[in-house]
């Protein structure tokens, strides 16, 4: 297991950051490395990772398939899995430089691919069923090989280390994005490696997560019933799939998705008006086991925009920011001002109130 | 009076400057470029004052024990964790966690505050701890409070704008939460009693204000001028058969 034990202890929890042009204006990545950067002191350099939506226009048609592979028998696995199930575009190196305070990384590599149209058709899914249940089967059958991101004209740049320093890595300042969200990880319950840094992606989805889920086990076997296979060692694989299986396979609206994963309490709905609280006591019902007990604040990002959320008594801090062309959230206040020092509006949401950023023209997701 | 611009300048550093320029006997030190620089002012015995102008990091003035800080902007979390003397007076909204286990001083927060403001504060004899809140309030306000003072003012929050949020005083046991405005029933922990004021209870609560006033230039009257709500512990041991057998 890579990372040492600190020598002093350190005080910190996670670091969440994100920022969305509204109208689709694309930036490179050194803001959000800034932003998250600031909290720096949240994280214990055992975890950084960002998610950026829009990097990839060449090649917007494609699936974006990144992937760590511990050597290159696990590469070339994949790779016969891949080339049997996809039409590759393009495979290749992601590119890294080098820096002092990364070290051994796995072998990363990304993919620009769409379904085999024959093995599609035997399949009878719809493209993306195809895809999720390609990268379900990569990360639970195939030995040292995970799936890092695998949505349209997005990709997703983690590892082991401070996230500054694995922007720097990854060279993210020649990426542009429309939205960039990023992590800083304190592992509390599971080990710090490559797989484990956040964001957590299946298609379009990311997250980037502070807190830990006490309700992983019921989410966990609620999941698996539905073909999810939670591999990753974390509690924050869960709640992407949570989202994946509401949004894309049930089509809920963000907002009643939002009623299931951070549902008001029993107390709150007996005061609720009748028609809100048969809507509400119907999606308690049906998505009990969607629920996520335990303290968080979350960024869901897809390509239409954001979705930020904290537990519904608020145990994990979150601050939402706007300006002009652009909607910031951080665990801090101090990590938006850094790179937008007078923001028109500044707020913090209450518990279980999402803040829904969207590109102009979106109604949902 | 000294001044220290602490754009890009790491807590630690920061710290240890402010430390050593009161050391040399400093009594004012304005901190220019402030933002997320965390534990600024804390542990201070000194009677000097800091001038903050930007976004103090979490846990500001944790453990203050005299100093004076103003802040001209907004506090994160975890202001004033344990403060036992001196003054903070802020002049924008703050985070969650202000005044943790408070135990004396007094803290001015213009604007806004987050959740759990006030849980564990509490007082003994002459140290009574006081907290006064320009805007609004989160879920948990002074939960588990033993004692010491909180006025929530609500002054200036739009219409449909709670003044304060669910399980006010939940496990309350001690001190005293005056709102400016009506709390429902629902709204407050099973430990507390709400009630109007009487003659004693306005006179204390004008006493608190006049200082608040002044310093962000309210109108005494016209803030008193309004119907309050007293919240006091129907107990001061609601637990006390909890755990006899």
């Amino acid at each position: 297991m890579k990372g040492s034990r600190a020598e002093e202890k350190i005080m910190s929890g996670c670091a969440i950051s994100g920022i969305l042009n509204r109208k689709g204006n694309r930036f490179s990545g050194e803001e959000i490395i800034d932003s998250i950067a600031l909290m720096h002191d949240r994280s214990n350099g055992l975890g950084g990772g960002f998610a950026a939506y829009g990097i990839y226009p060449e090649f917007k048609e494609q699936y974006a398939i990144h992937m760590f592979y511990d050597d290159l028998d696990a590469k070339e696995e994949v790779d016969y899995f891949l080339n049997r199930h996809f039409n590759i575009v393009v495979a290749e190196k992601i590119p890294t430089r080098e820096v002092d305070k990364v070290s051994n990384p796995p072998i990363i590599w990304r993919y620009f691919a769409t379904p085999n149209e024959q093995k599609l058709a035997e399949s009878g899914l719809a493209d993306d069923e195809y895809v999720a249940q390609s990268v379900m089967n990569i990360n639970a059958n195939y030995r040292g090989a995970f799936v890092v991101s695998s949505g349209k004209n997005m990709g997703v740049f983690k590892g082991v280390g401070y996230p500054e320093d694995i922007g720097e890595f990854y060279k993210l300042e020649e990426y542009e994005a429309y939205l960039w969200t990023a992590h800083g990880r304190f592992p509390t319950n599971t080990p710090g490696w490559w797989g484990g840094a956040h964001p957590f992606t299946l298609l379009d989805w990311s997250i980037v997560h502070n807190g830990e889920i006490s309700s992983y086990g019921a989410n966990k076997r609620y999941l698996e019933m539905f073909g999810y296979k939670c591999t990753m060692q974390t509690d924050t694989e869960a709640i992407t799939y949570l989202f994946d299986l509401m949004l894309r396979k049930h089509k809920l609206s963000l907002e009643s998705a939002v009623k299931a994963v951070a549902a008001p309490l029993w107390s709150q709905i007996e005061r609720m008006e009748p028609k809100e609280k048969k809507i509400v006591t119907t999606i308690r019902t049906i998505y009990g086991n969607a629920l996520l007990n335990g303290p968080f604040s979350i960024i869901l990002g897809h390509k239409d925009g954001f979705l930020a959320l904290n537990d519904r008594i608020k145990l994990r801090p979150l601050v939402v920011a706007e300006d002009k062309e652009r909607t910031y959230v951080a665990s801090e206040e101090s990590a938006i001002r850094e790179i937008c020092p007078e923001p028109e509006k500044v707020w913090t949401p209450r518990g279980g109130e999402p803040v829904i950023g969207l590109l102009e023209g979106r109604r949902g997701v | 009076m000294a001044v220290i611009d602490a754009q890009g300048v790491y807590y630690r550093e920061l710290n240890q400057r402010i430390k050593e320029l009161l050391a040399r006997g400093e009594r004012e030190i304005t901190l220019n470029n402030i933002n997320g620089q965390r534990y600024i002012g804390d542990g201070l015995t000194e009677q000097a004052k800091l001038i903050i102008n930007g976004t103090p990091g979490n846990d500001l003035a944790a453990f203050g024990n005299g100093a004076e800080l103003v802040i001209n902007g907004n506090g994160q979390d975890g202001i004033a964790n344990t403060m036992n003397g001196g003054q903070i007076i802020i002049h924008g909204s703050v985070g969650d966690t202000l005044g943790y286990s408070m135990r004396g001083g007094e803290v001015y927060v213009k604007g806004d505050v987050g959740y759990r403001v006030g849980i564990h504060m509490k007082g003994y004899q002459d140290k009574q701890p006081l907290i006064i809140i320009g805007g609004t309030a989160g879920d948990f306000f002074g939960e588990y409070m033993a004692g010491g003072r909180m006025i929530l003012l609500g002054l200036d929050r739009a219409e449909a704008q709670d003044i304060v949020g669910n399980y006010v005083g939940a496990g309350m046991h001690g001190g005293v939460i005056y709102i400016r405005g009506q709390v429902e029933d629902y709204q407050v922990g099973q430990e507390v009693k709400i009630s109007g004021l009487d003659e004693d209870d306005r006179k204390e609560l004008k006493g608190y204000l006049s200082g608040y006033c002044q310093e962000f230039d309210y109108d005494l009257e016209e803030v008193l001028n309004a119907e309050f709500c007293k919240l006091a512990p129907c107990s001061a041991r609601p637990y006390g058969n909890l755990y006899a057998y």
